[in-house]
C-alpha cells in the first residue's frame, strides 16, 4: 500500500483521483486551493485526462460539475466557505435534481478568519440543502471519505458535501492509498428524463424524493463507521466531538483512555439514536465542534429544558474562533500548561504588498487624485490589493465580497456620493465584476472602475486568471464608451502621467474604466526562474 | 520519542524548507509526523509559522498545545519571540537567527529584541547571514538555522543530510553541497555555543 505525505487538501485530491473523477471544478480560495492544484500537477490526472482548469467562479464551477454528473461521470467541486455563497443557487438545486455520476462538493472553512472575511460554517449549507455531509478529522479520513463520498453519492443519487477547516486543509501527514484506483465512469445519461428539468411539476416530485432519502442518509451515518461511540466509565460527562475537534480531545489524554463516553461525529445528518444512547447515560454533555454550534443548538433546542448541554453557547468554549488543544483542555477542567510570557518588545507584523508590487504604484496614483475629494469614496474588493487598506497606503474604504466594489460604487453614487471609485483585480473582475459593470453602463453611473490587472490570481498563489488577455475586449463589449477606457502601466516613473489619466476619468460624469496592467512580481520572478533553469538545462544538453 | 517544534519567520524566508527537511528526515526514521503550514494572505510579508510534530506514537492534534513545544526554530529574532508562549518552560529551547527582517516601521531596537531572547533559560542565537555568507551564499541562512537546531531535534544527523540531498538534488550537485556545508556550519556553531 503506497504511503504519501499529504496536506489534508492533497489527501482529498488523491482520494478523488483514486475514486475515478473525470473532472475537478474550482475557483482558488484559501484554504481550498491546494486540492485543485494537486490534481493539476498530478501524473495520474494527466494519464487519465482528468479535466482540471480553473473555473471563472464558484457558481460556474458548481454548474459545470452538475453537468458532468448529469452525463454520468464523477465530478469534484472545490471552494472556500464564502465561495459556497457564490455557488449557493446551483448547490441547493443540485439536491433537488440529485446526482447521476458521483458529485462531491468540498467546502473549506476558515474559522478564526486567517484569510477570510467571515467564519461561516458550511455544515449549515449541507443541512439547508438536506444532503449528507462528511467532516474528516485527519488526513487519512480525508482520503478515505472522499472515495466513500463518491460511492455514497452514486448509491443515493445525491450530491455529498465534504467540509474541512484550515488546520486540516493545511496540515501534512502520512496517508495510505487504501484500495485500487477506480476507473472513470462511462457516459450514461440519467435514467429519468425529467430529473433535471426543475419545472414545478417535476421539482415537487424530486423534492419529495429528497425528503424520503433523509432516513437513508441518517441510517448511513450510523452504519458507515465514521460516527463512533466509545464508552467510558465516568458517566458525569458525555462528549460529542465533531471532525477536527476529536483530535484536540484525544490530545488531552495522551497514552490513556478517555474516562467519559464519547461520540465522534464525522458524518451528518446527526444520527439521533447514537446521540440518544450517549445522552441517556450521562449527567451532562459537552459538545466540541469547529465552527458554529450546530450540534450544540440541535441538542439544546430553543427551551433548553433537557440535560445540561455545554459548549460554545454556555461559555464552556469561546463563541468565536477555531479550537485548539488548550481551549478543549479548559472545557474539560484539565490543567493547562503555560509557556514563557510574551515580552512587551514584540510588535505585530501584518501582511503587506510585496516590494515592487504594481498595486502600490496604482494606489499611489489614486491616492494623489482622491486628495481633491472628501474621504470614503474608494470601494474595493477581495485580493492582494485589499492590503491597500493598511498603512502606509490607506487607499481603500470597503471590502465586502467578490465583485462588490463596482456595485457598491454604483449604489453610493446613486445615493449622491459622486464621484465614486471601484478598485478590483483582474481575476475578481471576471469572477463577479462583469455583471456589476453592465449595471453601471445601463445606469450611466458616475463611477470610475480601476481594474488592477496583474494578470494572475495573486493572493492564492498565482493561479491562471480567467481575465487573462480578455479584459479589454470584455470592458468594450459591455458597452463602456471607448473614449473612457484606458490602459496604464503602474510604474513609479510613469506616476505623473498615470495621475493625469486617473484625475480626468474620476472627474468624468459617467462610467470610465482604467486598466492598470503590470504582471505580479511573484509570478514574474517564478517565470524568470523557470526560464533560467530551462536555459541552463538546454546548455547542458548541447554541451 | 516525541518532539514538538514551532518554526517561525517572515513569509518568503524559507521556513517551509526547514519543516520539509526535518519532516523528510523523520520519515527516514519511521516516525509519525504532522506538519501544519500557513498559506494565503498571511504569506505576504507577514509573520508565518509551521507546527511540526514528530513522534514514535500516532499524533492526534495538528496543533502543538501551548506551553508544550520542545523547540522554537526561527529565521528571524523578533518572530522567535512571538511563540515563546508555546515553549515548555522546563525543557524548551529557542534557536534563532539574529538577523532582523525590517519590513515594518515600528521594528523595535535589535538590542531589546536580543535581550528578551537572552533572558530565556535555553537558547542559541546565531548570526545566520554571516555564517551563510562564509559558506558561499546568504540564501542558505535558513539551513544554517536548521543546522544550529540539529543537535536538539532527536534525529540522526546523517538523516538530515540525506533529507537535504533528496530535496535539493533536482537543483544540482552544487546546491546539495552548499546546503550540506550550511547545515554543518550551523551545527558546529550550536555545539560550540551551548
Amino acid at each position: 500500500m503506497e504511503k504519501l505525505l499529504l496536506l489534508g487538501d492533497e489527501a482529498i485530491a488523491q482520494g478523488a483521483l483514486d475514486a475515478g473523477i473525470s473532472g475537478v471544478y474550482a475557483y482558488p480560495g484559501t484554504p481550498s486551493t491546494e486540492i485543485t492544484e494537486y490534481i493539476q500537477n498530478s501524473k495520474q490526472s494527466k494519464e487519465h485526462t482528468v479535466r482540471s482548469l480553473w473555473s471563472t467562479n464558484e457558481k460556474t464551477a458548481m454548474e459545470t460539475a452538475i453537468g458532468m454528473s448529469y452525463a454520468g461521470k464523477r465530478a469534484l467541486v472545490c471552494m472556500k466557505h464564502v465561495g459556497l455563497n457564490v455557488a449557493a443557487d446551483p448547490f441547493i438545486n443540485a439536491s433537488i435534481t440529485g446526482a447521476n455520476g458521483g458529485l462531491v462538493v468540498v467546502s473549506a472553512d476558515d474559522p478564526s478568519m486567517h484569510s477570510s472575511q467571515n467564519e461561516q460554517d458550511s455544515r449549515f449549507y449541507g443541512k439547508f440543502a438536506q444532503i449528507p455531509i462528511l467532516e474528516p478529522s485527519n488526513q487519512q479520513e480525508a482520503y478515505d471519505m472522499t472515495r466513500y463520498a463518491f460511492e455514497f453519492s452514486e448509491k443515493t443519487g445525491m450530491p455529498v458535501l465534504m467540509r474541512v477547516t484550515t488546520r486540516l486543509a493545511h496540515s501534512r501527514s502520512i496517508v495510505s492509498r487504501t484500495g485500487k484506483p477506480v476507473p472513470q465512469n462511462d457516459l450514461r445519461l440519467p435514467s429519468s428524463p425529467k430529473q433535471y428539468i426543475l419545472l414545478p411539476v417535476n421539482a415537487r416530485k424530486q423534492y419529495n424524493s429528497l425528503l424520503q432519502k433523509q432516513v437513508l442518509f441518517e441510517q448511513d451515518a450510523v452504519e458507515s463507521g465514521y460516527n463512533i461511540f466509545t464508552d467510558g466509565k465516568d458517566k458525569k460527562l458525555g462528549i460529542i466531538a465533531c471532525g477536527l475537534a476529536y483530535n484536540y480531545l484525544i490530545e488531552n489524554f495522551p497514552g490513556s483512555e478517555i474516562p467519559y463516553p464519547v461520540l465522534k461525529i464525522s458524518q451528518y445528518p446527526v444520527p439521533t439514536d447514537m446521540v440518544r444512547k450517549l445522552v441517556d447515560q450521562v449527567e451532562e454533555v459537552l459538545v466540541l465542534e469547529e465552527g458554529y454550534p450546530l450540534v450544540e443548538e440541535l441538542l439544546r433546542g430553543l427551551l433548553n429544558e433537557g440535560k445540561k448541554i455545554r459548549g460554545r453557547l454556555d461559555g464552556s468554549l469561546p463563541r468565536a474562533g477555531e479550537l485548539n488543544p488548550k481551549i478543549v483542555a479548559k472545557s474539560l477542567g484539565l490543567k493547562v500548561h503555560k509557556g514563557f510570557d510574551i515580552p512587551d518588545v514584540l510588535v505585530d507584523r501584518p501582511p503587506l504588498l510585496c516590494d515592487g508590487c504594481p498595486h502600490t504604484d496604482s494606489f499611489l496614483g489614486l491616492n494623489e487624485v482622491m486628495e481633491d475629494y472628501s474621504s470614503g469614496r474608494v470601494f474595493s474588493d477581495i485580493g492582494c490589493y485589499t492590503l491597500g487598506a493598511l498603512p502606509p497606503l490607506v487607499a481603500i474604504n470597503t471590502c465586502v465580497d467578490m465583485g462588490a466594489s463596482i456595485t457598491m460604487a454604483i449604489g453610493a453614487a446613486d445615493a449622491g456620493l459622486v464621484p465614486a471609485v471601484a478598485v478590483i483585480g483582474d481575476s475578481t473582475f471576471t469572477h463577479s465584476g462583469i455583471t456589476g459593470l453592465l449595471d453601471a453602463v445601463n445606469n450611466n453611473s458616475p463611477i470610475t472602475v480601476f481594474i488592477l490587472d496583474n494578470s494572475t490570481t495573486a493572493m492564492t498563489g498565482g493561479q491562471h486568471s480567467s481575465a487573462f488577455n480578455r479584459l479589454d475586449d470584455i470592458v468594450r463589449g459591455i458597452g463602456v464608451d471607448p473614449d473612457h477606457i484606458h490602459v496604464i502601466k503602474p510604474l513609479r516613473r510613469l506616476h505623473e502621467e498615470n495621475v493625469e489619466v486617473i484625475r480626468k476619468e474620476v472627474e468624468y460624469n459617467g462610467v470610465s474604466v482604467i486598466i492598470a496592467r503590470r504582471e505580479c512580481v511573484q509570478t514574474l520572478a517564478r517565470r524568470m526562474k523557470l526560464k533560467a533553469l530551462e536555459k541552463k538545462k538546454a546548455q547542458q544538453v548541447s554541451s | 520519542m516525541k518532539k514538538d517544534i514551532i518554526i517561525s519567520g517572515v513569509g518568503g524566508q524559507g521556513i517551509l524548507t526547514i519543516a520539509a527537511t526535518i519532516g523528510t528526515a523523520a520519515l527516514f526514521e519511521g516516525l509519525h509526523l504532522k506538519q501544519s503550514e500557513v498559506h494565503g494572505m498571511a504569506q505576504r510579508g507577514g509573520d508565518v509559522q509551521a507546527h511540526l510534530r514528530l513522534s514514535s506514537d500516532p499524533i492526534s492534534s495538528d496543533l502543538i498545545p501551548e506551553g508544550e513545544a520542545d523547540l522554537v526554530i526561527s529565521v528571524e529574532p523578533l518572530e522567535s519571540l512571538r511563540f515563546v508562549n508555546m515553549l515548555n518552560t522546563e525543557t524548551g529551547w529557542l534557536i534563532t537567527s539574529m538577523n532582523p527582517f525590517r519590513n515594518i516601521t515600528n521594528y523595535p531596537p535589535l538590542e531589546e529584541v536580543l535581550n528578551a531572547i537572552w533572558k530565556l533559560p535555553r537558547y542559541v542565537t546565531i548570526d545566520a547571514d554571516k555564517v551563510a555568507k562564509d559558506q558561499g551564499s546568504v540564501k542558505v541562512a535558513n539551513i544554517i538555522v536548521l543546522g544550529a537546531a540539529s543537535p536538539f531535534l532527536g534525529l540522526q544527523y546523517a538523516n538530515l543530510e540525506k533529507a537535504l540531498e533528496k530535496m535539493f538534488s533536482r537543483k544540482g550537485k552544487e546546491m546539495v553541497m552548499l546546503n550540506l556545508k550550511a547545515l554543518k556550519a550551523g551545527k558546529d556553531y550550536a555545539e560550540k555555543h551551548t
